[in-house]
């Protein structure tokens, strides 16, 4: 693969019912990134933006954002599914002739209902009519995965207390929170095993990443950071034909990652991972499937504390998903920070000496598709 | 409301001197079952019969039934009728209240039953049941409506045997 960069990165504060317009949070994110970059929108040959119809309010709502993004007199697109995968498309623009492609993710959750936005991903042919949503499903995966690994509900609430914590040296996350097992535990049940305290947030942000090719990456004010692999898989639509105890699409994903990355033993190589935990036992799960334990075994990886903050492998030292889950956005946010690390730009949150990080997004109902990108300090 | 006329709701709030509209986009929708979904929902409505589908390259039996075969992208047109038994595999208990989604009160429980006969889970409703003693391997069995539409609903909910 050609080698290609992220040379810039803007992110709004991601919280709670922001006052601003949605197109206001692109500008912000877009903004900050060429700042970052040391460009101007003229140094930018084509733009990605990523915005879904249901989220905004507004049918062919990319056209919304297009004067904040930038794109008036370019090349412009649009993605229609988190983040990660809307970076996947910005890097296959500057790997196809661009030299600079701006991607730009936003979404304001306070303005509409997640739980009627997310029943309408189901058939409406079909499991629609039951009312599920996005924590209900969820809860159908967690308590299938606990069961089949005897995964306890107080590791999952070990991956809440991690994030919260580390959302305390996060200035852009929402939801900084010093919280123990037991507050997890009594926190009110929503559907069983998920309570309050295991689910992300309502979070409105924007976040902006510039991509360049290798000609171009070294010409700009701060240190490119590598793509060195990336990649993605799609699991089975519904629910009951796929095993929801273990991700065979996030496995694939990853291991078609590390290959290209030549990343032989994750665990090891891996110096920093941000992981899409929309809700406690996902990060567990995903875990399992990238390799950083066995099967099974995200629960006892959690409590060794290999994942916290000082660990051989810190995850989601940004605070994670858990504690500021802005849709669409969330995944990208994700690359942000983990080049951030590797800039060693992360502040309070930085990981000493990170050279190799993993950054993690999902699409649809229980994480239907999964992408993970390997990034690099050094060539 | 009439069907079809537009619905203007633009009622504005003001906070710490911003003002947020607020709206709503309802659209009617007139969605296609097709061929496969139609004759599973007919057999609901009118035999009070289970039909699932099986894939004529790896022999997976789906339910509720689709056209093809997402392992083997493989059309299906071998109907399979199912028993109205099968296993609780996972549930969960909701507890929080969306009257605009949820088609009963809450708590209300969810399961993936795995019908006898079947490859695949069937996700629906749980009733009938002391939900404290819900658990995997249960056996459940489909309870039809009175009333049977051709839709989803036409089995009420599966109730522990």
């Amino acid at each position: 693969m050609e080698r290609a960069a992220i040379i810039g990165i803007g992110q709004t504060k991601y919280e709670k019912e922001k006052d601003g317009i949605f197109a206001e949070l692109v500008y912000e994110a877009t903004s900050r990134a060429l700042d970052d970059a040391g460009m101007k929108i003229k140094d930018i040959d084509n733009v990605v933006t990523i915005s879904n119809d249901f989220w905004d309010g507004r049918t062919i709502s990319c056209m919304a954002v297009a004067d904040a993004a930038g794109c008036h007199g370019k090349d412009a697109s649009t993605v229609e599914c988190d983040g990660a995968f809307g970076a996947f498309y910005g890097l296959m623009r500057v790997l196809s002739g661009y030299n600079t492609t701006l991607v730009v993710a936003h979404s304001k959750v306070s303005e509409g209902n997640p739980r009627i936005i997310s029943n309408a991903a189901f058939d409406p042919i079909y499991e629609r009519s039951l009312g599920l949503d996005a924590i209900s499903s969820s809860a159908l995966q967690a308590r299938a995965y606990m069961k089949r690994f005897g995964i306890t509900e107080e590791q999952c609430a070990l991956v809440s207390v991690k994030n919260h914590k580390n959302a305390r040296n996060n200035p852009y996350t929402q939801l900084p929170l010093d919280i123990t097992v037991e507050d997890v535990m009594k926190s009110p049940k929503l559907a069983d095993p998920i309570k309050l305290l295991d689910t992300s947030p309502i979070t409105d942000g924007a976040c902006a990443v510039i991509f360049a090719v290798e000609g171009e990456a070294k010409k700009w004010a701060k240190k490119p950071i590598w793509v060195k692999g990336v990649a993605h898989c799609t699991d089975a639509y519904r629910l009951g034909e796929r095993d929801l105890t273990y991700s065979t699409a996030l496995e694939s994903a990853a291991r078609k990652a590390y290959q290209m990355a030549g990343i032989a033993n994750p665990s090891h190589e891996i110096d920093i991972a941000e992981v899409y935990d929309a809700f406690s036992y996902m990060e567990l799960m995903w875990y399992e499937a990238l390799g950083f334990c066995g099967k099974g075994d995200g629960g006892k990886l959690i409590e060794s504390g290999k994942t916290q903050m000082g660990g051989e492998l810190p995850v989601n030292p940004s605070g994670g998903v858990l504690s500021a889950h802005s849709v669409l956005v969330a995944g990208l946010a994700r690359i942000a920070e983990a080049a951030l690390q590797l800039r060693g730009e992360a502040g309070k949150r930085q990981v000493p000496g990170a050279k190799v990080a993993l950054a993690h997004g999902i699409n649809g109902v229980c994480a239907q598709q999964h992408c993970v990108w390997i990034l690099a300090s050094e060539k | 409301m009439p069907e079809g006329k537009p619905e203007v709701l633009f009622e504005v709030i003001e906070k710490e001197g911003m003002l947020i509209q607020k709206g709503r986009i309802k659209v009617p929708y007139t969605w296609a079952a097709g061929k496969i979904a139609s004759r599973f929902l007919i057999g609901l409505r009118d035999e009070k019969r289970i039909y699932g589908i099986r894939c004529p390259e790896c022999k997976t039996v789906f339910v509720p039934p689709k056209k093809l075969c997402h392992q083997c992208l493989a059309q299906m047109s071998e109907w399979v009728e199912l028993g109205d038994e099968g296993i609780l595999e996972t549930f969960t208990i909701v507890r929080y209240s969306e009257p605009a989604i949820h088609p009963v009160e809450t708590p209300l429980a969810y399961g993936i039953i795995k019908l006898k006969g079947a490859d695949t889970g069937m996700v629906h409703l749980i009733g009938e049941a002391d939900l404290t003693q819900l658990k995997e391997g249960l056996r459940m069995k489909a309870v039809f409506r009175e009333e049977r539409k051709g839709n989803y609903l036409d089995i009420k909910y599966f109730k522990p045997v």
